[in-house]
């Protein structure tokens, strides 16, 4: 879907030796990682290796202890002056996330609001879109996600993979150029997460940016062009989805896929 | 066949203890009911005494206004608290704690008696004595909103630390400002566990403004008091006074219970921030 012209930078997110610590522990140890427009890209590595943290840096709700991120060729989080990164004010910090859909473990579909009113406020409030072009747009995604004619349902009286597809809806409402995915079935009734997964896979086919962290090895090995696999808040491996899920070289990443099947 | 009787076993402890609580109780009222000192009569006669009645509409206006301005300030106050600037949430806490700490009757005072340390409010080249800006009137308000606004303050900070972190930053991810965040999604969510214990502090407020009667501002207490400096009908007036009270706080409770009602049967009610507003809601006091 997406059409790559010359003047737009190849990789869609661009971080470099990114570092973050809480208090005294360092949690990430320089990640570098690039991903090209329309790539999709899943990020393996046992809980705790820094996976959501490094996401959570992608889009800015965590602030990184040094490094660079560059989304679409844009600097997130900071201006660079004079060889000194300044964070960004709330505002434009939130300029920047508009380009960024993301889903949560949680889902975090917003309780008070019905389906509709989750996906349709963002744009509303921040697209310029009127009230009818984000709710016609909302109803579109909405059967995009197979859940048609459930917009009038508050988030509790959704099972948790369809409260998951309506946050994917919500994200994609945006137009986002990525979209980061942290865990998204995690959370999940085993019988629901293959409709999560469908709905990211159809997005996948569209050809959406994706950075998909997950522990499902077989929607990695389908959808995923590449793998990547963290421990420890450092990249231990990354190829083609093939080949490190097959044929890993990496003592830890062997260790972690055995302990996966 | 008839079906067999079935007899419930008897509560012999309760049984006795309640027939010995309606006598005691039932003694008591005789004694007050048929007791010469109380002049029945002066109650039916001061219920709608022009000065008493004018004593209500003080009081009202004083719950009122006190719980608006403290909404609004303790509102600020819990921001400031959640705020990562310390000075913001240092001066929030101290706030907080200075009129959670001291009576509100010795606040009272205090702002009636300001004069004593500021005689004079100049700004430029306007002069006004402080006497004449801060009535028994306005050092009442001021002592009830102020303190009041602590006790709002940490109702509001629970009522936003009791919305999941996770909406925020869904929030926040989407694209919302934190303006936008904060008041489309945070607050109305926070308002479902704020609003019960809104209730109950102004129903507590109806009767804490009596207080404000110590330095004669009018409300119901002082215009009762008034009366029976007169006339020495102290406990007829002073009845007449808690028949009031009770009248406004049955009637605030009732405002409540519709309130609550309409938040319970609205669509969300099974969200977990209406399970935790209950909660909140059954374990609260007043507070004070
Ligand atoms: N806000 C935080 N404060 C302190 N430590 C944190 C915080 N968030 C995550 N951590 C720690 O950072 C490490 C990495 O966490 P996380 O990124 O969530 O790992 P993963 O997503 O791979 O399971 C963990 O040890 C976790 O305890
Ligand atoms: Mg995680």
């Amino acid at each position: 879907m997406s059409t790559p012209d010359d003047s737009a930078p190849a990789l869609m997110v661009e971080a470099v030796d990114v570092h973050k610590s809480f208090g005294l522990v360092e949690v990430l140890k320089g990640i570098t990682l690039s991903l090209r427009r329309g790539e999709v890209v899943c990020l393996l590595g046992p809980s705790g290796s820094g996976k959501s943290t490094f996401l959570r840096c992608i889009n800015h709700l965590e602030r990184m202890t040094s490094g660079r991120i560059l989304v679409d060729g844009q600097l997130i989080g900071y201006h660079e002056r004079g060889g000194g990164l300044y964070e960004m004010s709330g505002r434009e910090l939130a300029m920047q996330r508009r380009d960024i859909g993301m889903v949560f473990q949680r889902f975090n579909l917003f309780a008070h609001h019905n389906v509709l009113a989750n996906i349709a406020q963002a744009p509303m409030l921040n697209r310029g879109q009127s009230r009818q072009q984000a709710l016609d747009r909302a109803n579109a995604l909405l059967k995009m996600v197979d859940l048609e004619g459930r917009g009038e349902a508050y988030p509790y009286q959704l099972s948790g993979g369809q409260q998951q597809r309506v946050a994917i809806a919500r994200a994609l409402a945006m137009d986002p150029k990525l979209m980061l995915f942290d865990e998204p079935t995690s959370a999940l009734d085993p019988e629901l997460v293959g409709e999560v997964l469908s709905v990211m896979r159809r997005l996948a086919a569209e050809g959406m940016t994706m950075l998909v962290v997950t522990h499902e090895l077989g929607f990695a090995r389908d959808v995923a062009d590449r793998v990547v696999f963290m421990d420890q808040g450092v990249v231990v491996e990354e190829g083609p989805a093939r080949d490190v899920l097959d044929h890993p070289r990496q003592e830890r990443t062997q260790a972690f896929l055995r302990r996966m099947r | 066949m008839s079906p067999q009787r079935i007899v419930p076993a008897r509560n012999w402890g309760q049984s006795i203890l309640a027939a010995m609580l309606l006598v005691v109780v039932g003694l008591l009222v005789y004694m007050v009911g048929s007791s010469r000192h109380i002049n029945w009569g002066a109650i039916p006669h001061y219920i709608l005494d022009e000065t008493i009645l004018d004593g209500i509409k003080l009081t009202i206006l004083f719950t009122v206004l006190s719980m608006v301005i403290a909404i609004v300030a303790g509102a600020v106050l819990a921001v400031m608290r959640l705020s990562p600037n310390f000075i913001l949430s240092g001066f929030s806490s101290l706030y907080i704690w200075f009129f959670r700490g001291t009576p509100l009757l010795v606040q009272i005072i205090f702002w009636f008696n300001i004069q004593l340390f500021i005689p004079s409010i100049d700004i430029g080249p306007l002069h006004y004595e402080t006497n004449a800006i801060v009535t028994a009137f306005v050092a009442a308000l001021l002592a009830l909103s102020l303190n009041e606004a602590a006790y709002m303050a940490e109702i509001m900070r629970g009522g936003l630390l009791a919305v999941d972190i996770g909406q925020h930053e869904a929030a926040k991810a989407l694209g919302y400002t934190p303006a936008q965040a904060m008041l489309r999604i945070v607050f109305p969510q926070a308002l479902r566990v704020i609003i019960p214990p809104i209730g109950n502090q102004t129903i507590s407020m109806l009767k804490t403004t009596s207080l404000v009667s110590v330095v004669a501002a009018q409300d119901l207490l002082t215009r009762t008091q008034n009366i029976y400096a007169k006339n020495f009908l102290i406990i007829e007036l002073l009845i007449v006074a808690s028949i009031w009270y009770l009248v406004m706080t049955t009637v605030a409770s009732g405002i409540q219970y519709i309130i609550e009602q309409h938040m319970a049967k609205s669509t969300h009610e099974k969200s977990t921030v209406w399970r935790a507003a209950l909660r909140i809601m059954r374990a609260e006091g007043s507070g004070r």
